[in-house]
């Protein structure tokens, strides 16, 4: 039998393309997402503060995200657009982020098959519960893949390595200072050794932000500023 | 999946437009027995602006509701309280807030003052057709201008033609009564308490002559609904707040009815 010139099979289409989504990825910063006392804390290294990784969703869910900044921005925006009208049409209470993780794997599982060139972005989508057992953190992938995580995950370039720190220093119920300093930490351990010397992090490189379950209605914050240094500083003789 | 509008009632009108207060069409026959929504007070005062409304919704010469909400948080620097077809002010009032917090959470800034009051201009015009028929709503929109450091009050009519008032405003069936009254008590350096105060004996006034309009029921102790809105955004007045404020109105008037 012959092939026509150019063939390639499914299985090496997919292989090809999955290679290229995770060299895009890898070329970015990480993000940690993780639960605290009071809800679910989200924490970026991102030098600018207005091209945002980590946004709100809706009420109880937000987002984050690494990789291709206008990609993954067309996915929030098509999900703060589809929370909103599902919370007008239903309720405020019906918004859930099951249905946003789930909106956004078939949304990649088909650019990743239908598409030239799939998606480079990986994408927490996270909602905060009643109680700490009641969270949900849902890991999407380029290809669409969805995982359900507990307590903790690391996504983008050196998510390996910034899970391993997570793990080693991750405990539930830590208080935002600490639940911070973890974070933080871990994400600096996710650094190709040499890249950028030994750098502090700061408010001027982190971007923060979380879900508070002790606020009212729309539970997203940012801490930023003079305000994110002061809770550095208090855990700022912690080794990490 | 398009980059495109950072208005919610724009994108709902090409995505869903079924879902718009205004896309009931029009109607065969003009409509008199729906429930209205009667009197909204707004006041500013050095450091804010408050708004309060009354709670009676009626129907013809029927009380529809005596506990209707029709003063309501817009976004975390303003409020909004409608008079008028109670369900479609409803309606539009849920989309005005969806519309703020929308831009807010696609933008990642918020709109100002006077960008806010036009979105609701806008959706007042969309209703031009129904309220030739009978089913009017006027909204009365307050908020605290951050750039300007101060209060601010917009009123509309049927059109959406908005202006904005300097002191003080009132909407609905007993707003001439209340503006009545309020042109006697409003000054210029009024506090907070005191401009709560003037609002709630606005409304009391209002309820005096316009039987539309509902005065406090201590008996079931139904108060009015008071907002604020300052520098440190929208708080509305709890029941024991407001219950305080009417108590004190009402025994003024045992011994002085004319307030």
């Amino acid at each position: 039998m012959t092939m026509p010139f150019g063939y390639a099979s499914p299985e090496q289409q997919v292989r090809d393309r999955s290679e290229y989504a995770r060299k895009g990825i890898a070329r970015g910063r990480s993000v940690v997402v993780r639960s605290y006392a009071d809800g679910i804390l989200f924490v970026a290294e991102n030098p600018s503060s207005t091209l945002h990784k980590i946004s709100e969703i809706y009420d109880r869910v937000a987002f984050a995200a690494v990789g291709k900044y206008n990609e993954f921005e067309n996915l929030r925006t098509a999900g703060v657009r589809m929370m909103d009208v599902r919370g007008y049409m239903y309720d405020r209470r019906d918004v859930t982020g099951r249905a946003l993780a789930n909106f956004y794997a078939q949304t990649l599982g088909t650019i990743f098959t239908d598409s030239i060139k799939p998606y480079e972005v990986e994408i927490v989508v996270s909602e905060v519960g009643e109680d700490a057992a009641s969270d949900q953190i849902y890991r999407l992938t380029y290809d669409g893949s969805i995982a359900d995580e507990r307590g903790f995950v690391a996504i983008g370039g050196q998510s390996e390595q910034v899970n391993t720190s997570l793990k080693e220093h991750h405990a539930d119920a830590q208080p935002l200072a600490t639940a911070l300093r973890v974070a933080a930490n871990a994400l600096r351990a996710g650094t190709p050794p040499g890249a950028n010397g030994d750098r502090v992090l700061s408010s001027a490189n982190l971007e923060v932000a979380m879900l508070d379950r002790t606020r009212n209605r729309r539970l997203f914050k940012r801490i930023s500023g003079p305000q994110l240094d002061a809770l550095l500083a208090e855990t700022a003789d912690t080794p990490g | 999946m398009t980059p495109g509008t950072s208005s919610f009632t724009e994108f709902l009108s090409t995505a869903a437009p079924e879902l718009l207060p205004g896309a009931r069409g029009s109607l065969p026959a003009a409509v008199t027995e729906v429930a209205h929504g009667t009197t909204i007070v707004a006041v500013t005062y050095p450091g804010g602006v408050i708004m309060t409304g009354d709670r009676r919704a009626t129907m013809g010469n029927v009380i529809a509701q005596r506990d209707v909400e029709k003063v309501f948080h817009a976004d975390e620097y303003s409020c909004v309280g409608y008079a008028g077809t109670a369900g479609i002010g409803a309606d539009l009032v849920r989309l005005f807030q969806v519309e703020l917090e929308h831009y807010e959470k696609i933008e990642g800034s918020t709109l100002s003052l006077h960008a806010k009051a036009n979105r609701l201009s806008f959706m007042i015009k969309n209703n031009l057709g129904l309220a030739l028929q009978g089913l009017a709503v006027i909204p009365l929109y307050a908020g605290y201008d951050l750039d300007a450091g101060r209060g601010r009050i917009f009123s509309y009519d049927i059109t959406g033609s908005r202006a904005e008032e300097h002191g003080f405003q009132a909407i609905g069936s007993g707003s001439v009564f209340a503006r009545g009254a309020l042109k006697k008590k409003v000054r210029d350096d009024l506090t907070q308490d005191e401009a709560v105060r003037v609002g709630v004996e606005a409304l009391y006034d209002a309820a005096d002559d316009d039987s539309a309009t509902g005065g406090p029921d201590l008996t079931r102790r139904i108060y009015p609904v008071v907002a604020a809105v300052t520098e440190d955004g929208f708080r509305r007045f709890t029941d024991d707040e407001v219950g305080a404020v009417v108590e004190a109105v009402v025994a003024g008037r045992l011994t002085n009815p004319g307030g």
